[in-house]
């Protein structure tokens, strides 16, 4: 298959494609539907409509977003319960039917934490490795930073991602809802290996414990794995400055391809120990509760997953030419391959990826799409360079039953009704 | 099921960068009682758990005086997390996840009540005040007895109801995983 987009390359479906585009944006900016970023009640229909230049404003110590745009992240208590006080809020979604491209913007770079968000002194923050190790070290920030560094665009993904539609779909949810627990950013920090190296871990050890500085203290037992110990790193950077406090300022640790709870932020502790701790998290939170009533444990790594982006819940199309674009991800490694159906998974095409598709993180997927008018559902379905496949509901149900509540990857259906409404459902 | 390409790239960096740094180079050493302070984890085999005991009694106080605001009353009707109630139900359509129910290990209970809880001021509980609340939740749940006291001895001991209800994943399985099978 083809890793490039593919482009009208005959003048007529050029011309075609550049007016359709133009009267679905006027569409999109008068209604204020099919997940318009873009909010101008009044559209140009002719050049002569579009206003004079002017003289922009003072340039300025950092760049706001466009007075015209409008994103924003959705914080909530739990599945089901949105539009919550802030103080009850514990996670907050990214808003994905407004995203292009796959890195998420910093600032909306989706956040889950159990005790607030605290915004820890440089300063005074310390992390602290000890343990089956020979030589305990207590490290700065700065010493951190002196050390040999790796950058690496990684995505997060909270193991409750997915969460709304175990048992039911609630029709009027966006793929923020249901999908907003997942990101991609860059993060620049030290390798794990290092840090075990320069403690000089005992070879016994091959558990590790990492903690984090928030009032909860979350912590989680990390096995010591070649992946891992290739792979982890303890992050300051993200995006090319310090981390946000919401992401873990001043440290934390990035585990790609694992749940996102394990990404401790805050990190102030790594301890290495030869057996896991059973944290409260890896027992009592962060397990699958199977139909048969026992809990699969130990699930740590976040699976082949995707989602059409646009369109998406409670977006509206019209009959005729429409793009359909997305995001897939896998915690095994690349994305090599999504296929779209537009007939309810009856039939599937391959959509086209976009360059890079890089290992663990989100990869952008676009298909041409001429709707006929009538009903129909469209859905994605993700492939891994392990040949790992994104199960469909019913597999994936028939699998885990309905009280899992973490580690939902079933193919995302949305419906179209006559009026081009699309809508969230189970299959 | 790690990708075979990745580690090979991985192991690439990770020797290029260790180079020839030492310890000495980055941080400062750490005595024995500066880890202390920070050194809270508890294992299931009670390896971390410290001095002190509390009874189910002195528990009932504590869990007045810190947690009922939240947890209500009696350990569940409160507006966070349940604690108390709930065995049977985690095969049924409405499974209900409390201590009693769910947890697998007793030192877990101390352990997460140490480090989090309260809320508003974790760590500010004695030693002694953790292990009375965690026998009064315990308790509640009819795992320790209403005279029941739990120390560093006795804690690892207990054997949670749903201690047999975790089925490990194949590929991280702490039984099988580094040559243990």
């Amino acid at each position: 298959m083809t890793d490039q987009p593919e482009l009208p390359n005959d003048a007529v479906a050029s011309s075609r494609l550049r007016h359709l585009s133009r009267r679905r944006f006027i569409m999109a900016s008068s209604t204020g539907l099919a997940g318009a970023v873009v909010a101008g009640p009044v559209a140009a229909e002719t050049l002569a409509d579009v206003p004079p230049r002017e003289p922009g404003a003072d340039l300025s110590a950092h760049s706001e977003r466009s007075k015209f745009v409008k994103l924003g992240r959705i914080p909530e208590a739990g599945p089901g319960k949105r539009n919550v006080d802030p103080d009850n809020a514990i996670n907050s979604k990214a808003p994905l039917d407004k995203l292009v491209g796959s890195i998420t913007p910093t600032d909306l770079h989706y956040e889950r934490s159990h005790s607030g968000v605290p915004d820890l002194d440089p300063d005074k923050h310390r992390l602290l490795i000890h343990g089956m190790v020979q030589k305990p070290l207590v490290l700065t920030v700065d010493d951190l930073r002196t050390m040999p560094s790796i950058s690496r665009i990684v995505f997060i993904e909270c193991t409750g991602n997915g969460w709304e539609n175990w048992k039911k779909a609630d029709e009027n949810l966006t793929v923020q809802h249901t999908h907003g627990l997942v990101s991609t950013n860059e993060w620049t920090g030290v390798p794990l290996r290092f840090l075990v190296d320069l403690v000089e871990k005992d070879h016994e050890s091959n558990w590790m414990l990492a903690e984090g500085g928030d009032a909860a203290g979350v912590d989680r037992s990390i096995p010591l794995t070649d992946e891992i110990l290739n792979e982890a790193f303890v992050a300051y950077g993200q995006n090319g400055e310090p981390l946000r406090p919401a992401h873990g300022f001043p440290m934390r640790l990035i585990m790609p391809g694992f749940e996102g709870n394990l990404n401790i932020k805050w990190l102030r502790r790594l301890k290495f120990g030869d057996q896991p701790w059973m944290t409260r998290w890896e027992t009592a939170r962060y397990t699958q509760l199977l139909a048969d009533g026992k809990a699969e444990q130990f699930q740590l790594r976040m699976e082949t997953n995707s989602v059409i982006t646009s369109p998406s819940g409670m977006m509206e199309i019209r009959p005729g030419y429409n793009r359909i674009s997305g995001l897939a991800w896998s915690g095994h490694g690349k994305i090599t391959r999504v296929d779209v159906s537009t007939d309810g998974a009856n039939s599937w095409k391959p959509a086209q990826l976009n360059n890079p598709a890089l290992p663990k993180a989100q990869t952008r997927f676009q298909m041409d799409w001429v709707w006929n008018g009538k009903p129909t559902k469209i859905v994605s379905r993700a492939t891994d360079e392990m040949g790992n496949v994104q199960p469909d509901r019913n597999s994936f149900i028939a699998q885990e039953g309905t009280n899992a509540l973490f580690h939902y990857h079933a193919q995302q259906t949305w419906s179209i009704d006559t009026a081009g409404r699309v809508r969230n459902v189970l299959a | 099921m790690s990708s075979p390409k990745l580690i090979i790239v991985g192991v690439i960096a990770a020797g290029a960068l260790t180079s020839q740094a030492l310890a000495s180079d980055f941080g400062r050493p750490v005595t024995p009682d500066e880890i202390k302070r920070w050194d809270i984890d508890v294992r299931p085999d009670g390896k971390g758990l410290p001095e002190g005991g509390g009874t189910v009694a002195q528990g009932k106080q504590v869990f007045a005086d810190n947690c009922a605001v939240c947890h209500g009353d009696n350990g569940q009707g409160g507006i966070k997390d349940r604690l108390v109630g709930g065995q049977g139900t985690l095969a049924s359509d409405m499974p209900i996840k409390t201590v009693g129910s769910f947890w697998p290990y007793a030192t877990t209970l101390f352990d997460y009540i140490r480090r989090a809880m309260p809320y508003p001021t974790p760590g500010s509980l004695s030693n002694d005040e953790t292990y009375a609340v965690a026998a009064y939740i315990l308790s509640l749940n009819g795992i320790v007895p209403a005279d029941g006291k739990l120390d560093r001895e006795s804690l690892p001991k207990i054997k949670m109801p749903n201690r047999g209800g975790f089925v490990p994943d194949p590929e991280f399985d702490p039984a099988r995983l580094f040559g243990k099978q």
